[in-house]
This record gives structure tokens, sequence and C-alpha cells, in this order.
């Protein structure tokens, strides 16, 4: 009550300055200087009672008057009546809307939308925001606004980083408005609609709220009106739910039209429209409502700023939608999930073993303890029927093993029949490595696969590598030097190395800021690190120099991740594009560019096929490392991603984000995504922690930077000391 | 709330003086106050971006704190050249002016010399970064090792015994996870486990064979005959923090040990055991509450028990009562809760075996001690009550106890230092007892003492004590233990003498009520002097042996005690002291007796 009756206390004090600048229709000066208070008021309560013809006389009134190019009598009729500023446009809108999103009618005029384009992007700057409204009418602006959007996608595309043009043009999009005191008026009846409705609906549509609430406080902000901007904002921030309070935030610094230009949060919440899932039924009330009432201004933004996935069957319920919600732009629209994934793993290569020499080899190795290495395919089972799910073997090219490589595999499977089988009652062994001294400057580490090798990129720009095995680290020797070996004998892998360069740890030197990402190859040869400067540098892990420079992202590369079978790596960073590498390309051979927000981490799938990217943007989206499309858009966080993992099987990820969850995916199946009473596509680990949670091992004042299971399923651990 | 927290956030601007302040320093005089206004919203927003990007650094650098290369960072983002100069790890101390209106705060930079930095010697190499491994957790139970937090930190010890069925403590659930396991099984019996009340799980505190080891380690170092062996024991009991699986073992063995070593009267072990219990609670990572059922009967056996030691007239068991009542101070003030009461039943419990006349002398000391150690609330509540005035004048008798046990000079001003205010008339005391007779014996007057104390007994104190409403009991002269310590040979067995101070002073409201026991254990007297009791009440006590009286017979010692109260009860007040006992730092004293 008290929000309405402040509602009207601005729209006085609007008035009275209104009614001086206006003093052409005499009659209506007297209408508003005798009772201001009482006439809008009752204009007010006449409105909402809905008396139709009324409404529609006025309407008629109101677009004679607008035909004759009477606008100011128009304004003052309609605050009168007490109707939206569009309220006139209803028709046109209705009939767009009818359609899915007016495309249709961008299709029809897409034409001259151009030349409106061109028109408006140099008028808007020039041009008060009221001609907006008058010299368009309703009509053009939604179609210019689609191709604007459209433009404005082509243009990112083409010219890459030139933002200006694009972010004026995205601008501009607000230059239509209505009355900036009406706003919290129309704010404040869909919400007491919204209240009002059957429980099964309101939880559906208080959807809306939110990225009502933005739009509508971004078109006060751009439009100038900034006091009322910051009512606005005071008055309804906190009906907001509270994942978004980062968003609000960002949002409450933001209160000039200049303020808007550059800010990356506001270009996305206009480049991306908000997706919504709403069931048909509630759908058809919203729509309803804002009919009968002729609240264009939501309507419109609805129209222009909403993508509202319609889906038939029951409302969901508020436990389902907050499981989906949280991101920056919605949830993922539905034919974004639709795409098949191939989430099986690849076939192994059959590996020839020597079968009788099993028996020996395993005799042998109960006396001594490991470090030989004995020929065994104990994964020869799994490795030979073909997984109805997993890709083509060839979908995208991968390296050829090298005979290390076999070598290594076997001895992977070697170490994976020694696999100690986990559970609740047998829970693993951790090894903690602390990094001492590290002066809060750890930022990275990784492990290598087979565990005897670990890196740490850290905050003075180096990358330390450690041997966690009595071999130490040896660099291969110099050219003159190697010259001198004898290629024919046996050891000569032994013998390029230079024992006097042995050590158990080396600093890798090279990059200008601090290192933020660092995937070693899985042949252990390479070592990648991404960097704030803006670079994802490759090392040798033989000489222990840097062989590339990998230059592209101008921003800083939160991350990087090698391909589990090499040669391809992954890197995401600040300037919201994901990057597919091949080591041997110094230019990108994708890049996976949908993220709203920056790229926090990046990981490749078991089978190489499709990468993961989590972002700052709240949202995980899958990508196609054959086609460079999204397949999968996975919402439900509430805050940025910072770490992903893909169980072995592929089947199913795990995200954490900085709000506090983990959640478990299993999206990449065809889940019946139509279904939404039933599948959010994760399980919300938090929830289920009691049960779930089988053990805390505290450490003394070390945060865990990173987790690595050995081949054994011997749990290692890493962070730095911080007294 | 979130509607008032957030206007604030987005209303938070610059001062426009900060702006005006800015501008002056690069140059700009007389800014105008609209300019200012549209220049420190916009720099605001500015900072507000800037921060936010900065947050980024922050997060991905893995720390929480924003240092100034965060800032730098963010700044490169934006195409801004970072702050040169403010590379500082540390907080960045600003300082504050302010003058003519206005207020500052700025960066102090100092002015550099450049030959004072090269001739200073270069500062330590800070050490390089290193890898440790060590095992956070083997088969899912965490080692108790340096590397390791104390395994179970003393809030969730506290969650686990007071709320067991929230606690989940690491590696100790496997009987839970079994439940759960047979839970996931058949989701009916899932159900039937969330319907009916959930059952306490049995823990089972299995020691590894470390912790075993350990263990008869440090008990058999405790109660062994090897002191350095016990003093690092007890060191590592009250320092080492992975004990807390084994406390149960502990304290089972000090109760234990306590039941049988006193039976068996064998007063050094029940020492060590005692400083057992001292290490334990000097232990800060042990939640001690739980096993206070078995170590509180401990110290209290070793505070009242009749008998301690083989032969009570020469063992010092009273070191004993002492240190165990230390420790039951000590643990009231840690673990006394309005739940679990303990001071005030430890309290009753003294206060009853004192008032009871068949209580041994021993035990009396020992409720004495006791309470006395629970702080002077304590003891002016439940001591004072049963306290009663004296009035015999025989300070002439007292005086020649001292004329045999001071050396001669008899110095006013030593005598003030040592007894306090009573000094002078002592002194002169003495000195008229040194000119009147060396063979003053003792041996005359117990008996005119011990009748004169019976009659003076029966009279409760509590017409004088306003101030307390305790009940109490009535004693009847005859029946009065001291009518039994009369005879001097009782005394002389159990080798010791209470007496209790009075005294008003000290607090700072100067209520209070202290007491300071004078023992004389075989052939020496130790007492606190007078004087000393300022330092009594603020500090540790004070103990002053007075050596050479062992030539004295104990009907002395017992006679002078006797004077010596009278003496005191002489020279004060009652009524005074009453009075003065609501003023601030009163320094009268008075002395009582039991």
């Amino acid at each position: 009550m008290a929000a309405v009756q402040d509602g009207q206390l601005n729209l006085e004090v609007e008035k009275d300055i209104k009614t001086e600048i206006t003093n052409d229709g005499s009659g209506n000066i007297n209408a508003n200087s005798s009772s201001p208070g009482s006439t809008s008021s009752g204009g007010k309560s006449k409105s909402p009672a809905g008396s139709g013809e009324d409404q529609q006389t006025l309407l008629a009134v109101l677009q004679f008057l607008k035909r004759n190019k009477l606008t100011e009598s128009v304004d003052i009729l309609r605050r009168e009546a007490g109707l939206s500023a569009d309220a006139d446009d209803s028709p046109v809108s209705e009939s767009a809307g009818a359609g899915s999103g007016g495309v249709p009618s961008v299709g029809a005029d897409g034409g001259d939308a151009n030349s409106l384009l061109s028109r408006v992007s140099i008028a808007t700057p020039v041009a008060p925001p009221d001609c907006g409204l008058d010299s368009h009418g309703g009509l053009a602006t939604p179609i210019y606004f689609h191709s604007s959007n459209n433009c404005a996608c082509t243009v990112v595309a083409a010219s890459g980083g030139e933002d200006q043009p694009d972010v004026n043009v995205v601008l501009s999009a607000y230059s239509q408005q209505g009355d900036p005191v009406l706003y919290p008026l129309y704010y404040n009846g869909l919400k007491k609609f919204i209240e009002s409705v059957l429980d099964c609906h309101r939880a559906e549509l208080s959807q809306v709220f939110y990225p009502l609430f933005v739009h509508m406080y971004l078109e006060l902000v751009y439009n100038n009106h900034e006091n009322e901007a910051k009512q606005f904002f005071e008055k309804f921030s906190g009906d907001q739910e509270c994942y978004y309070e980062e968003d609000l935030r960002i949002l409450s610094s933001m209160s000039k039209k200049e303020h808007m230009k550059g800010n990356e949060t506001m270009l996305d919440f206009r480049t991306s429209k908000f997706v919504l899932r709403i069931s048909r039924d509630s759908y058809q009330l919203l729509k309803r409502h804002l009919q009968e009432r002729q609240n264009n201004q939501i309507w419109n933004i609805i129209q222009e700023h909403l993508y509202i996935d319609i889906f038939d069957g029951m409302p969901r319920s508020k436990s389902q939608i907050d499981a989906m919600s949280g991101s920056l732009a919605g949830e993922g629209k539905r034919d974004a999930n639709k795409a098949k994934v191939f989430y099986g793993l690849l076939k192994e290569p059959e590996i020839e073993v020597p079968l009788d020499d099993e028996d020996e080899e395993a005799e042998n190795e109960e006396g001594k303890p490991k470090k030989k290495k004995p020929k065994k395919d104990s994964m020869g089972s799994k490795s030979k029927k073909q997984d109805p799910n997993a890709p083509q073997q060839t979908r995208i090219p991968l390296p050829e093993l090298k005979d290390s490589d076999k070598l290594d595999k076997i001895m992977n499977m070697k170490e994976a029949t020694k696999k100690i089988r986990l559970g609740p009652d047998n829970l693993p062994s951790i090894c903690f490595y602390s990094f001492l001294n590290a002066y809060q400057g750890l930022t990275a580490v990784d492990f290598t696969d087979d565990s005897s090798l670990i890196a740490g990129g850290f905050a003075d720009s180096t990358v330390r590598v450690w041997s966690v095995t009595p071999k130490k680290l040896r660099r291969v020797k110099s050219a003159a030097d190697l010259s001198n070996i004898d290629k024919e004998s046996d050891d000569v892998l032994e013998r390029i190395m230079d024992e006097k360069t042995a050590s158990e740890s080396k600093i890798l030197y090279g990059h200008s800021g601090p290192v933020y990402g660092i995937s070693f190859s899985p042949d252990r040869n390479y070592l990648l690190s991404s960097s704030e400067d803006g670079t994802v540098r490759l090392w040798s892990l033989q000489t222990f120099t840097c062989l590339v420079g990998y230059k592209g992202h101008n921003y800083p590369v939160w991350d990087t991740q090698f391909s589990p079978y090499g040669y391809y790596f992954i890197s995401g960073g600040h300037d919201r594009v994901a990057r597919l590498w091949a080591t041997d390309h110094y230019q990108p051979l994708r890049m996976f560019a949908g993220h709203l927000a920056d790229i926090t981490c990046t990981l490749f799938h078991p089978n190489s096929n499709y990468v993961a990217t989590g972002s700052a943007d709240r949202t995980i989206r899958l990508w196609d490392v054959l086609t460079g499309n999204c397949v999968r858009i996975l919402t439900g966080h509430k805050g940025p991603i910072h770490s992903l993992a893909f169980s072995p099987n592929g089947k199913f990820m795990a995200s954490g984000a900085t709000d506090g969850r983990v959640l478990l995916w299993d999206a990449f199946d065809d889940v019946e995504l139509d279904d939404f009473t039933a599948a959010t596509g994760h399980i919300h680990l938090p929830e289920n922690s009691q049960e779930l949670l089988l053990g805390t091992y505290m450490t003394k004042s070390t945060p865990v930077i990173h987790l690595h299971f050995t081949r054994r399923n011997l749990l290692l651990a890493a962070g730095a000391y911080n007294p | 709330m979130a509607e008032e927290r957030r206007p604030k956030q987005c209303t938070v601007v610059l001062p426009t003086e900060s702006m005006k302040a800015m501008a002056e320093s690069i140059g700009v005089g007389q800014l105008q106050e609209e300019s200012c206004a549209a220049l420190s919203e916009e720099v605001s927003y500015r900072i507000k971006e800037i921060a936010q990007d900065a947050l980024k650094f922050m997060h991905h650098g893995k720390r929480c704190k924003l240092t100034t290369s965060d800032i730098d960072h963010a700044l490169k983002l934006k195409n801004v050249e970072p702050l040169y100069g403010f590379q500082s790890q540390e907080f960045i101390p600003f300082r504050f002016a302010s003058g003519g209106g206005r207020e500052l705060h700025f960066y102090e930079e100092k002015e550099v010399d450049l030959s004072d930095i090269i001739n200073t010697p270069l500062p330590r190499v800070p050490l390089d970064v290193s890898l440790k491994a060590h095992w956070l957790s083997i088969e899912g139970v965490q080692p108790a090792i340096p590397e390791n937090p104390p395994p179970a930190p003393k809030e969730q010890q506290k969650t686990e015994s007071t709320e067991p069925l929230k606690a989940v403590k690491p590696g100790q659930e496997e009987e839970g996870s079994i439940q759960k396991g047979q839970g996931a099984t058949s989701a009916e019996a899932k159900g039937k486990k969330d319907g009916l009340m959930r059952m306490k799980p049995r823990s089972t505190h299995e020691l590894s064979v470390e912790q075993q080891l350990y263990y008869k380690e440090i008990t058999e170092a405790c109660v062994g005959s090897c002191e350095a062996k016990r003093a690092e024991a007890l060191q590592s009991i009250a320092t080492d923090p992975g004990l807390y699986q084994m406390l149960p073992r502990f304290s089972t063995f000090i109760s234990e040990g306590v039941r049988v070593n006193v039976v068996q009267n064998n007063l050094a072990l029940l020492i060590y055991l005692m400083r057992m219990v001292k290490a334990l609670m000097d232990n800060p990572t042990l939640y001690l509450e739980k096993y206070l059922h078995e170590l509180i009967p401990a110290v209290v056996t070793c505070i009242v028990s009749k008998q301690l030691c083989l032969r009570p007239d020469v063992d010092n068991h009273w070191a004993l009562r002492d240190f165990a009542a230390r420790l039951m101070a000590q643990s009231c003030k840690t673990f006394s809760t309005t739940t679990n009461n303990i001071q005030s039943r430890i309290t009753k419990t003294f206060t009853k075996s004192w008032l009871d006349d068949k209580t041994q002398w021993t035990t009396r000391y020992g409720c004495i001690a006791g309470l006395s150690e629970l702080g002077p609330d304590v003891s002016c509540a439940f001591v004072s009550c049963t306290l009663e005035e004296m009035f015999s004048p025989h300070s002439k008798h007292c005086a020649s106890v001292i004329a045999k046990a001071r050396p001669l000079p008899d110095n006013v001003e030593q005598y003030r230092a040592d007894y306090g205010y009573l000094g002078p008339m002592l002194c002169s005391h003495v000195v008229k007892a040194r000119n009147h007779t060396h063979h003053h014996t003792a041996s005359a007057h117990p008996n005119g003492v011990s009748e004169r104390n019976r009659r003076v007994r029966g009279v409760p104190y509590r017409q004088h004590h306003q101030g307390t409403q305790l009940p109490h009991p009535h004693v009847h002269p005859t029946r009065h233990p001291n009518t039994a310590i009369a005879p001097g040979n009782q005394v002389h067995r159990h080798g010791n003498q209470l007496r209790i101070i009075f005294h008003p002073a000290g607090t700072v409201d100067g209520s209070f009520v202290v007491f300071v026991f004078f023992e004389i254990v075989t052939k020496t007297i130790v007492f606190k002097s007078i004087n000393t009791i300022h330092s009594v009440l603020l500090h540790s006590p004070d103990i002053v042996p007075v050596k050479g009286l062992d030539t004295y017979s104990f009907k002395a010692f017992y006679f002078y005690y006797f004077l010596h109260c009278r003496i005191i009860v002489k020279t004060s007040n009652l009524t005074h002291m009453e009075s003065c006992s609501n003023q601030k730092s009163v320094k009268q004293i008075n002395i009582f007796y039991i």
C-alpha cells in the first residue's frame, strides 16, 4: 500500500511540473490545477476496474489525436486516464505477440530494418527521448529492435573487438519509453497480479520479475530519469531473488546513461534475451492480464527482451524453477539442448600383449614392488564392444599413438588392476602436497596423469614443475653435445639427458602476469600455462623451455586444458570466447562464443569430442569440437562457476560454483526435455549432503587448490600453506 | 532487510570535497559544486567498476584478500595505466590529516635517500617455494600429525557430545555409512529409519596401534619414577593436539588411579595423577566437558580425603590438597555453566562437609582450601557465615611466641611490613615479652584458651553478618570441632592448623573477604604475612616460610595460634569492620580463626 501512495505522490509532483510546461489545452490545465491528486487517483482506480468501453473510447480518442499530431494533448489525456504510455499501441503488439516473439514481422519488414537502424543510431544520441516514441509509433520499434539485435551479432562476429557502434545500437533500443513515473505503477500492478494468481502459476510467473525489473531500470537510466530509476530500484530490488544480488549491485552502481556504454553486465542483458520457460497456461494468464490492462510498457519489454519458451504441461513448482534459474540470461532454450551428445568413450586401441607373459610377470611382481612394466591387457573386455553413445572413432582427427604412449597405456592398465575400489566403507587415502613459502602466490596446480609430476602456476608469473618420484627432472643436452651421442646405442634416450641439470624442480620463466591455468599434456612432454598477460604458453618438459606462445585472447586467460588425447587444447578467459587450439597451429581452430561473462574454467570431455566451459554468467556450456556449436546450456548455478569435472565414463559432469554448491549433471543423454516437471538435469548435492558426505578432512590453514585421483585411486591434493 | 541494505550500496559516492582536493592537487582551483557532484558520481562509478574487475583477479588468484596488484590488473583490462608504487603486499598506511575544515586521507610518501638504501645490507632473501607431502587422510581417517589440524576442533567435540545426532566426524562414521548403505538398498528401511527417531550411533573409540603405544608410554611415564620423562609426558599431554581420541582412556586412567591410590595412601602417585589432570586441562584442543564426571570426583578426593599418605604427620599431603583445590577452582572457572552448576555443587559439598562436626581436620582443611581457591566471593559467602568473634585479649602470649620466632631487632617498621597494621602493636608486645621472661612456656595456657574458646564459640556469627543469608548451623560449644583439637595431641597428629584472615580491603569494591591459611607443617610455620594480602588478592599467594621454630613444642604453636587470633580480635572492631566493608580500599584487616 505504501508503495502505491508513494507512486501517487510522485505522480503529483511530476504533474505539477508538466502542467507548467504544457499550457495549450486550457481545459486540461483546469482539470489538473483544480485537484490533480484526486483526478489522478480517480483515474487509476477506474482503469484497474477495467471498464472496457471507456477504455475503448479513450483509445479511439487517443489515436485520433495522435494522427493529428496533437502529442501534448495525447500525453495529458493519457495521464488523466492513467493509461500506459503505449496503451494505444496494444493492437499491434498483440498481433505480434500472437506469433512467436514477433519474428515473422521481422522477416516481413527486414528490408527497411537496416535503414531504420541507420536512422536511429544516428538520431538517438541527438534526439530527445520523446521523439523516439512519437516518430516511430508502436510498429517500428519492435522491428527495429530485432533487426538491430541481429545486426549486433553480425557486427561482433565480423569486427571482433570493436564495441562502440554495437553499444550504441544496443542501447538505443531503450530509446522508446513511457512516462517514467508510471514505471513503478506498472511493475506494482504486475506484482499484484502475480501475487493474486493461483499458486501453481505464481512461481512460474514470478520468473518475469527479475528480467522485467532489470530492463525497466535500464530504460529509466537510459532515458536520463536518474531519480526515478533510483527510486524504482530501491522500491523493488528487495523483491528479487537473493541469488541475483551480485547483478543488482552492479546495476545499482549504474545510474547514468553514460555508464551504460562499455558496461559488460549491461551489454549482457541487452545482447541476449532472457530466457524463461513458462507453461502455456501460465503464459496465457500473463498475456491476458497484460492485454486487459493495456499494459503495453511491460508487454513491450516482454516482447523485446524476453524469450519465453512455452511448453505444454503442468506449471513448474518453485523448487523446480529455482533449480534451473540463476544464470545471467535465464535458462537455456529448449532447442539449445536438443542436440545429440555422444558422451561415450572412444574405443581403446588394441594393444598387442603377449598373453603368456602375463602369468610370469604377475608372479614376478608379487616378489618385487612394481617398477617393471608387465604387459597386460585387462581393459580388453571393456574396449571390445562399441558403445552406442560413443562418437565415431574418427569424428575428430586424433593424433596417432606413439610407442611411448602405448607403453604408458599398458602401464595405466596395469595400475588400473591395482586400483582400490572405493566406496562409502572404503574411503580413499589423501596425500596432501603443501606448497611452502608460496606467500599466497599459488594460483594453479596440475598433476600428471601418472602422478609423477606436479606443476604450479604462481602469481609472480613463474611456472614451477616438481618431480614427486625419485626420478629427477633433467634437461636434454645442448645441440652441440647431442651431436656427439651415439644414436645407435640402446640407451640413447638416457644419454641425451644432461645429468648435470638433474634437480627436483624446475622453474619456467616466460609469462608476464599471474599464471591462472596450467595443464600437463597426457604424454608428459608438454605443459600448458595460461596467464593474465593474455597468452597461453606451451612448455617442453624435455628442454624446460617455452616452445610457443599462443596469442589470441587479448585479455587474461583464466584456464586452459589439454585434450585427453593430447594435441588439442582449450583455453578460455576474460574475453568470453573459448578457443580450441592445436599445438602446431598458432591460430585457434575453433572459437566458441556465447558466454555472457568471463569463461572461468574449461574442460575436455574424456572422448575429446566435446568441451565444457564454465562461466561467470553462471552457465555451463558444452561445445562440439567438430562443429563448434553449443550443444548444451546448463543453468542452475547461482554464482560464477569455478570448477568442472567429467566422470571417467563421460556420462556425468560435476560443477562447483561460488554459490557454494556442487551440481552433478546428467544432461548428455537424450533427456526428455519437454518434461520439465521431473528433469532438471542435475542433482543438487548440498540437499543430500547429509547422506552423501562421507568425510571432511581439514587442512591446516592450507586452501586446497587442486585434487587428483591417481591411477590406483589415491587422492592427491595440493595447496599453498598460508600461515 | 535486503531492501535496507541495497540502497546503501547504490548510493555510496565519494564526497565532493574529495573531488575538490584532487582537482587542487593537479592545479585546478575553483571547481564548481555542480561539476564536483557530477565528477564524484562518475568517479565513484568507475571505481566500483574497477573494484568489481579486481575482485575477479582476486578470485582467480585463489585469495580472499584484495591486493594492489589486483587493482593494477583490473586497470590494465580497461586499458588504463596501472598505479605504480603501490606494490605493497600488506596494509597500506593511509594517513589522516585535517585542517581548515578539510579532512584528508593520504598516502605518506617519504623522501628516500638513495645512499641509505645502497648502504643498508640487503634484506634476507625470502625462502624459495618448496613442496612437502603428508597424509591428509589414510583410508578415511585423518592421522594426528603436526601437518594436520587438531583432529577434532573443540567446537566439533562439543557438538558431538551435546548433539550426537548432528555431528559428522571424519573417519568415524563407518557405522553411519553402513546404515546408509543398507538404507540405499531397501528404500523401505530407509523410510523407516527416517520415520522413527534416529538412534545415536554407537561410537567406538578404537585407537590405532600408534595411539595405543603412545597411550602406554605416556601413562607409564606419568606415574613412573623418572621425573624428566614425566615432565616430557605431561608436556605432551598439555600441548599435543591429537589426544582427542585418547581422552576417555586418560580420564578413566586418572579416575581409577585415584580410587586405588587413595586406599593405598600413595601420595606420590596421587600427585602425579593430579598433574596429569592439570596437563589435560591445559591442553587447549581438548573438550573435557564430556569427562568431568570422572575427573572431578578424582580431584575432589584428592582435596578432601581423610588420609592421603601413610604418614600424614610427615608427608606433605597439604601440598596435594592445595594443588587439587587449585585444579578444582580452575575447572569450576572453565567448565561451570548454568546447566551443570559445577561450582555451586562443589561449593555445597565443601561447605557441607566443613560444617559437619564429625569431619576430620584434614578434610576440613581441604574444604576450606577448595572454597578459598574458588575466589573471595565464595569464601565470603560460605566461610564467613560460620565465623565467630573472639573477645579475649591475649596478645602478650602471642607476643611471646613471636619473640621466640623472630630475630632480635624489633623494628616497628619491620613488624608493620610483616603483620600489616598489627605490626606496631605486636611489636610493642614482643618487646615487652622479651623484657619479661624467656621462660614463658605455653603449656600453662591451653586450658584457659580452650575454655574461652568454648565459651565464645557458641555465638553465632550471623547476627553480625547481615549480608549473608545462608543457613548457619548452630554450633554447640561442646561439640565444636575446636574443642576436639584443644588438646594439643590431636593437632600435633595432624600437624596443621588453619587460620583465616578476614580482609575486607583489597578488592575494588572493598566488600570482599580473603582468607589466608597458616599451616603448620611439621616444625615449620608457613604463613602468609599479613601485609602480602594485597598481593594474595591480586596476584599469587606469597608464602613466607618462617623457620627456626623447631625448638618449640607444638603446644606453643597451638598457643601462639590462639593468642594470635585474640590479639587480632581485640584490635578489631566488628562494627567498624562492617562499616568499612562497603568502602573502597579499606585498609582494615580483621583476623578470625576457626
